[in-house]
Order: structure tokens, then C-alpha cells, then sequence
């Protein structure tokens, strides 16, 4: 239980509420005023699937500083928005990961100091277009129209706890499909934001997903998505077929 | 028309920007002079698409062959800068360089967007450098954040001019470092050009008005170092000023 800031209805901006009263919002609004970076690669048996891959080309050699993607607003969805699945495409991945929402501006912070600027945490569910290769920037398979819903709030950052002890659960139509803990991150939460806050200021209102376990659950038009993370929140969407309008055009 | 964001006096300001450059038309009706304002972006976007290899002599001068498929990554609103800024140089970054890129302005929402219509959608031109440091690349979702997203490192500006005033498939492009000429190309050389960029980008995801399309840089690449002054122009848009400063004169040094 605590406070968790919301954006609903005709409200512009988002609000706190006791976290007991959210079953009765409707009309939730995605709870993201900034912009959404990503961490790649941070989740250990990503780097563990990948192996000797990294000594390789087109790697050469495993990551050194954290990488990270960019999620634009066009890909914004709320609790219980739909997800539109491309034409060209069969199935997408539906990983769920934390999103850590700062309230201020953060830069050039230490570990210590990394959770300072942090208001609070929501629930993304992450989907992309199946890649395997992370040399190029992925942007038509991560960055398409509807590919991050988002919420439902933000979890107040008090209410939360330890941010490196977190379990996270998506259900495909009621089947648990993944199950990880923010504990098996390379750069644990406070870490991640220092090592990035070093070269690029998080503003009030941008977001951090912590990033994806390997071996993400795949999901097809007409399935519903379930992502849990204990104390945070849980956040659902489903799979629908592009608008064939979309087709057309 | 030219149009500018600015500080003056207190205040921050739209502003029509004669053309001679020199004095500026403040939102509240006051003329003042270029040199008096703080040149700000001309714009806040949300969404900031760059291309990378999209001129062939470039791609070549990097040992790239030029992409099938656009290299399209992503930028965050911090890392742009106006016109007269200070970018900072890390010490350790003995291999920075400069990038003039014409920036295409997205005028309205645009979705499934035929190239044949792409202009329609446009709804005006900038200046971008696009700085990169080639010590901190790294062959994962290369070109990587910690390259292209710096604070301040895309300078934008001076201002935005309309659409309707150029054609943007036929401009010089020059960058200029302490006033020699480093870097020259034409926007005709772009392997996927902006039409063809709309139809692709917006075949995915929705563009939204302000967002910007950051469209590739030619040949030509120069380290620089602290105290550089590096003008990145575009043939009837503008030039664009940003001065490079070392870590000390950019956060002050300690005592």
C-alpha cells in the first residue's frame, strides 16, 4: 500500500491517490511526461545467452558503459490499451521490466546518491519485433506505434523499498510466462543511473527501464498480457491485429 | 520566414528573424539585436530521429558500405544545444568530431505517409551538428547513447525556416572549424533521401508535429579540441555557431 501518481480522465497532469482506490480509475492515461530510455543487456542471462558472441564480430568485445535504446511516445499505451501487431508480423515479445520515474533533474550522480531524483516506479511491458542481433539500433522492432504500455501509475519510491529485490511476473492468457527478479540485474538499479547519469541528465518526468531477461515470452493478436511486479504494480494489455485501415493507407 | 526561440532579458521568447540575420522580432513586438539574445533550440521535440551512413562518402571514409535499410537511432531532447553554445569536449576524448546534418521539422501528424506526399508533412528546415566521439563507440546498437545522447552535444538552430522557402533536395552543406573549410557535400548525395525517409519512418510509428528527422552528414571528418569554434551551414537555412570547451572551463575549475 501507498500513494501512486496517476494521469486519468481529462486531467493533464498526474496526481497522487492512495494505491487502494486505483481499481476504480478509468480512463488511465500513460503516466509518462519525459522521455523513456532502456537498458539492453543489463539482465544476466541476456549476457549469458550471448556467450562468446561478444568476443565476435560484429561485437569484438563484451559492453562496457550500459546500453541503452530509446522508447518514443508513439509507442506510449495505458493500462489495458491494445497493442497493435503489425501486418508483416506473427508474434512480438512481451517482456516486462521496472520503470524508474524521476521527479528531478539527475546528473553526474553518485551510487549513493542515485535514488535522490527517483519520485517512484511503474510497470512496463517492453515489446519488440523477435531480433537477435543487437548491433544496429533496433528501431522498427522496438520503436513501433503501441509497443510500451506503461502503468498504471507511479508508485511512490517510499512505498517500494529496495529497488534490486523486485520479482516480475508476465501472465500470457493467465500463463506465467516470466518470472525474474531485479535482483539478477548486471548494473544493479542504483548503479545503472550513476554509470548513464555520467554522459546524459535524466529530466523530471523521464523513465529508465532496468531492462529484459533473455528468453522473453511471446504473445499473437487477440492474447492478453499481464506484467506483476510485487509493491508496484500490475499492468495489462492485449494483442489486436494493425487496423486494416493501416493496410490501406 | 525564419523563426527562432531566444532568451532576452529575463525572458524567453518565439521571434521572426530578419534576413540579414541581424535583428530579431520578439513575440511581444520588441526588435532587438542578434547579438543580444541567448540563441535557445528553435524547437522542443519530443521524438528525435538522426540517420547514420546516409551519404555514401561518408560511409565509405568509415569503412561502412552505405545501409540497405536506413540506420536510424534515437536521440533525448537533453543532448540539444543553440546556436553560440558551448559543447563540452571530455579530456579523454582526443577523437570528437563534427557532423552537419539538415534537420527536416515534422509539421503534422503523419502515419502510413506515401513518399509521393512526404513533403505535405513537412514543416520546415534547421541546421544540426550531431556530434559523435568515436573513444566511447561501442558495437552495441551502434551508433550507442553514450556517443550520440550527450548533454548539449547536438547543436540545433539558428532557427527554422518554412518549408515552402527551399528545396531542401539540393543544398551545399559545409563545416567550417576556426573558419577553414573541413567538411563540404550537397544533399542531393543522401542514400535514402527525405521523402524516402517519411515513407519508411512513418510505415512503423507515428510523427508528430516538432518532431525532427536528423538526415546524415557527408564526408569530411576532423578531430577537434578544446576552443574550437565549428559553424555547420546549410545552403539557404543558416549557420549554425557552437564553440567546444574543456572540462574545466565548462564546469569551472576547482580551486
Amino acid at each position: 500500500m501507498g500513494r501512486v501518481l496517476v494521469k486519468a480522465g481529462e486531467a493533464s497532469e498526474l496526481g497522487w491517490l492512495a494505491s487502494e482506490d486505483l481499481p476504480s480509475v478509468t480512463g488511465i492515461h500513460p503516466p509518462v511526461s519525459g522521455t523513456v530510455y532502456a537498458a539492453a543487456l543489463n539482465v544476466r542471462s541476456v549476457l549469458e545467452a550471448l556467450g562468446d558472441a561478444v568476443a565476435a564480430p560484429p561485437y569484438k568485445a563484451p559492453p562496457q558503459a550500459p546500453v541503452l535504446y530509446i522508447k518514443p511516445p508513439n509507442t506510449f499505451r495505458p493500462h489495458k490499451g491494445v497493442v497493435p501487431v503489425p501486418h508483416d508480423v506473427w508474434e512480438l515479445e512481451v517482456g516486462a521490466t521496472l520503470a524508474v520515474v524521476f521527479g528531478r533533474p539527475v546528473s553526474r550522480t553518485s551510487e549513493a546518491d542515485a535514488l535522490d531524483g527517483v519520485i517512484g516506479y511503474t510497470v512496463a511491458i517492453d515489446v519488440c519485433i523477435p531480433h537477435n542481433s543487437v548491433f544496429r539500433p533496433a528501431i522498427r522492432q522496438r520503436c513501433s506505434d503501441g509497443f510500451l504500455p506503461i502503468g498504471p501509475g507511479i508508485m511512490e519510491k517510499e512505498a517500494v523499498g529496495d529497488p534490486d529485490a523486485l520479482r516480475i511476473r508476465v501472465l500470457v492468457n493467465d500463463v506465467e510466462r516470466q518470472d525474474f527478479t531485479t535482483a539478477e540485474l548486471v548494473r544493479p538499479v542504483r548503479r545503472l543511473i550513476a554509470d548513464i547519469s555520467d554522459f546524459m541528465t535524466f529530466a523530471a518526468g523521464d523513465v529508465l527501464l532496468v531492462g529484459l531477461p533473455a528468453g522473453c515470452p511471446r504473445a499473437c493478436a487477440g492474447d492478453r498480457v499481464s506484467a506483476i511486479i510485487d509493491g508496484v504494480g500490475g499492468l495489462d494489455c492485449t494483442l489486436a491485429p494493425a487496423s486494416p485501415l493501416e493496410w490501406l493507407a | 520566414m525564419r523563426r527562432a526561440r531566444v532568451a532576452y532579458r529575463g525572458g524567453v521568447f518565439d521571434a521572426e528573424v530578419a534576413s540579414d540575420g541581424q535583428t530579431l522580432r520578439l513575440s511581444d513586438g520588441r526588435q532587438v539585436r542578434e547579438d543580444d539574445v541567448v540563441w535557445l533550440p528553435p524547437i522542443q521535440p519530443r521524438t528525435i530521429i538522426a540517420l547514420g551512413l546516409n551519404y555514401a562518402d561518408h560511409a565509405a571514409e568509415l569503412a561502412f558500405k552505405a545501409p540497405e535499410e536506413p540506420l536510424v537511432f534515437l536521440k533525448g531532447p537533453s543532448s540539444l544545444l543553440g546556436h553560440k553554445g558551448l559543447t563540452r569536449r571530455p579530456a579523454d576524448a582526443k577523437q570528437m568530431h563534427y557532423e552537419c546534418e539538415l534537420a527536416v521539422v515534422i509539421g503534422k501528424t503523419a502515419r502510413n505517409v506515401p513518399r509521393e506526399r512526404a513533403y505535405d508533412y513537412v514543416g520546415g528546415y534547421t541546421v544540426a551538428n550531431d556530434y559523435a566521439i568515436r573513444e566511447y563507440l561501442e558495437n552495441y546498437y551502434r551508433p550507442n547513447l553514450r556517443v550520440k545522447n550527450r548533454d548539449g552535444c547536438t547543436p540545433l538552430g539558428p532557427w527554422i525556416v518554412d518549408a515552402g522557402d527551399v528545396d531542401p533536395a539540393n543544398l551545399a552543406l559545409r563545416t567550417l572549424v576556426n573558419g577553414e573549410v573541413v567538411q563540404s557535400g550537397n544533399t542531393a548525395d543522401m542514400v535514402f533521401d527525405i521523402p524516402f525517409l517519411v515513407e519508411y519512418l512513418t510505415s512503423f510509428m507515428t510523427l508528430s508535429p516538432g518532431d525532427l528527422i536528423l538526415t546524415g552528414t557527408p564526408h569530411g571528418v576532423v578531430y577537434l579540441n578544446p576552443g574550437d569554434v565549428v559553424v555547420t551551414e546549410v545552403e539557404g537555412i543558416g549557420a549554425l555557431q557552437n564553440t567546444l570547451v574543456s572540462d574545466d572551463d565548462f564546469y569551472g575549475k576547482r580551486a
